[in-house]
């Protein structure tokens, strides 16, 4: 990277009483992009978000956004920063567009310009007709878009969106995506965490996977993808009794460990890319005597990736517990 | 397809002072405050069928059983006290206000932008004025009607009502600490009752100093409460026993609320800013 980052973060810590919830996190992030958080919950997404967004201060480490230290420069930081939380942050009782006028205004916007900005939002993103109305009588999916609104409307360089489309239904997640696709041509630059590896996949340039409090995989998708592994055979077994035996067989194939099988016979395994793959491995199941209903091969996912890196703690971790 | 958010152009940011910014951002947030009571009037019942239901209670139920001392009517004497409790009685709600806040994302968002620190509990603390002049004109209205007359100059009148509102003020500031400090909207509710129930009852509002025990009444004249009740009576020129009573707040009721008020904006006004602030750690 050539640029300095519009997104800056070394060693965050950040402790809630004995929770440590950051743990020397490391993010940079490029000017317009968009970047990915992946983790599962209580990984520390939103933590880093609100240490990001000036809202919180780190016990540890130091970031900068913009250039801007988010402690000591707090009030330069936030007039370049958007934040959607993970929960909608609207006034219940006022209207759609009162709302987005008050934000407006509290972000140093003159009146009239809040109020022209916040009829483009409005009518951007489909909201005229509701503009009136107390937020109140909103659907999930109006404030979402609302709340997204409100954030945009001093226009942000840095966007932080945490967990954007939980509970939306798949037209309303097309539009945020479509929106955000429209915020980072326009040059700004956002920062968004999700749980649904598709979103970072299909949005985000570069991903960081967080556990723990601390980054432990970073990159682009298709990096993160190579990382773990190249492709999957994903097996059909016609006797779902087979699958210990068939695991077997197929372990020096695997390139790490093979998961246990799925209740319905399915079998996965990890392998790395090679000609006649699939004859392969279905000589090996018929020489101990296993029979196949059928064969995929396909690469890995990101689903994979996040699996790879945070899953087999979690089912050791459950296993322990037995 | 045009930007969604497109920059800004040229004087379309407000530079100002911090002052001005501090009181357009107080401004614009009072405003909302009274939309939400726009949107829902019941909300303000605190201030105006809880008055009224006071007052009536207490000069009809208890009004015969309580004598104070010999000289006047109770009804004359009881309005000097009711405006205070009123006032009074909004801080449980203001914390409440306050905690409910500060448990939604919206005050997040306010922490998020380049806003003043002081502004969100600035404009609350003049939201609630907003109400407690609703309050003290609902107390005054049932007073006039069951008898309570102001027998003083016009002036004065209005400086008991200055001085009721200043104290209503200050008292607020009080209710936005307990917010602040108080986690959840029961607890803020409970501990408001608790502080003040007692707060009301421990003074003249009611009953004349004179009347309760001897170990009770130090508290009871030193109670901001007392010292505003007998500032009302007698800049109405209702009846006031407690200037009979040999105590410095007694005998120097305005100059005793002036001095409650003060301190406790001085302490509670800082306190809750800083609060606000330490919600980073
Ligand atoms: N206010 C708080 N007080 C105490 N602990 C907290 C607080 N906020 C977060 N934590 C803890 O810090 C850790 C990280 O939480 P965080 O909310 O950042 O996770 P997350 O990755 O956003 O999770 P999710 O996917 O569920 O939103 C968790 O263990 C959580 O329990
Ligand atoms: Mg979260």
């Amino acid at each position: 990277m050539t640029d300095t980052p519009a997104i800056l973060a070394e060693g965050l810590i950040k402790n809630y009483g004995k929770i440590r919830a950051l743990n020397g996190l490391d993010l940079a992030v490029a000017p317009g992009t968009v970047y990915g958080l992946l983790g599962p919950n209580g990984a520390g997404k939103t933590t880093a978000v609100r240490v990001l967004a000036t809202l919180l201060w780190p016990d540890g480490g130091h970031a900068r956004v913009m250039g801007h230290d988010v402690v000591t420069q707090a009030a330069a930081a936030r007039r370049v920063i958007g934040l959607t939380g993970q929960y909608a942050a609207l006034d219940e009782y006022l209207t759609g567009r009162s709302n987005l006028l008050m934000i407006g205004q509290l972000s140093r916007l003159t009146t009239r310009a809040a109020a022209r900005r916040a009829d483009e939002l409005l009518d951007r993103f489909g909201l005229t007709d509701a503009a009136g109305r107390a937020v109140k009588t909103y659907s999930g999916g109006m404030r979402r878009r609302l709340d997204l609104a409100a954030s945009l409307i001093a226009h942000p360089s840095v966007l932080f969106l945490d967990e954007p489309t939980t509970g939306l239904d798949p037209s309303a997640r097309a539009l945020m995506w479509d929106i955000v696709r429209q915020l980072v041509a326009d040059g700004t630059t956002l920062l968004l965490t999700t749980q649904y590896l598709d979103e970072a996949d299909q949005l985000a340039g570069r991903i960081a996977v967080i556990d723990g409090g601390k980054v432990i995989a970073e990159g682009a998708p298709a990096e993160l993808k190579a990382s773990v592994g190249g492709q999957r055979v994903v097996l059909e077994l016609a006797d779902p009794e087979d699958a210990l035996v068939a695991a077997k067989a197929l372990a020096p194939f695997a390139t790490t460990e093979i998961s246990p099988p799925g209740a319905q016979g399915s079998l996965e395994v990890p392998v790395a890319a090679a000609d006649g793959l699939a004859t392969q491995v279905l000589r090996a199941l018929d020489a101990v005597g296993v029979s196949v209903n059928d064969i995929a091969v396909r690469t890995a996912s990101l689903d994979d990736v996040f699996l790879t890196l945070t899953g087999h703690k979690a089912e050791e971790a459950e296993e322990e517990a037995k | 397809m045009t930007a969604i958010a497109p920059p800004l152009a040229e004087g379309e940011l407000v530079t100002g002072t911090r002052l001005g910014q501090l009181l357009s951002d107080v401004w614009v947030l009072t405003k909302r405050s009274l939309a939400r009571i726009r949107r829902e009037p019941e909300t303000l019942s605190e201030v105006t069928i809880q008055p009224v239901m006071f007052v009536l209670m207490f000069a009809y139920v208890f009004g015969g059983a309580i004598g104070i001392g010999g000289k006047g009517n109770y009804h004359e004497y009881l309005i000097g006290g009711m405006i205070g409790m009123g006032l009074a009685q909004t801080a449980p709600g203001t914390a409440v206000a306050v905690v409910s806040d500060m448990s939604t994302g919206l005050i997040d968002r306010f922490r998020s932008l380049p806003m003043s620190r002081a502004a969100v509990l600035m404009a609350r603390s003049l939201a609630d004025m907003l109400t407690q002049i609703i309050g003290t004109s609902v107390t005054a209205a049932v007073g006039l009607a069951i008898g309570w007359r102001i027998h003083g100059t016009a002036l004065q009148a209005i400086e008991a009502l200055a001085l009721a509102l200043l104290f209503g003020y200050a008292f607020t500031w009080a209710g936005i600490c307990l917010g602040m400090v108080l986690r959840s909207p029961e607890a803020a509710q409970q501990t408001g009752f608790v502080i003040f129930l007692p707060l009301t009852f421990i003074s003249s509002a009611f009953v004349p100093t004179q009347s309760m025990p001897g170990w009770l009444q130090p508290i009871a004249e030193w109670n901001p409460l007392s010292s505003l009740a007998a500032a009302c009576r007698g800049l109405f020129g209702n009846p006031n026993p407690a200037a009979s009573v040999d105590a410095w707040p007694a005998q120097h009721a305005v100059a005793a609320v002036i001095c409650w008020s003060v301190g406790l904006i001085v302490v509670f006004a800082p306190l809750a800013i800083h609060l606000y602030r330490s919600k980073n750690r």
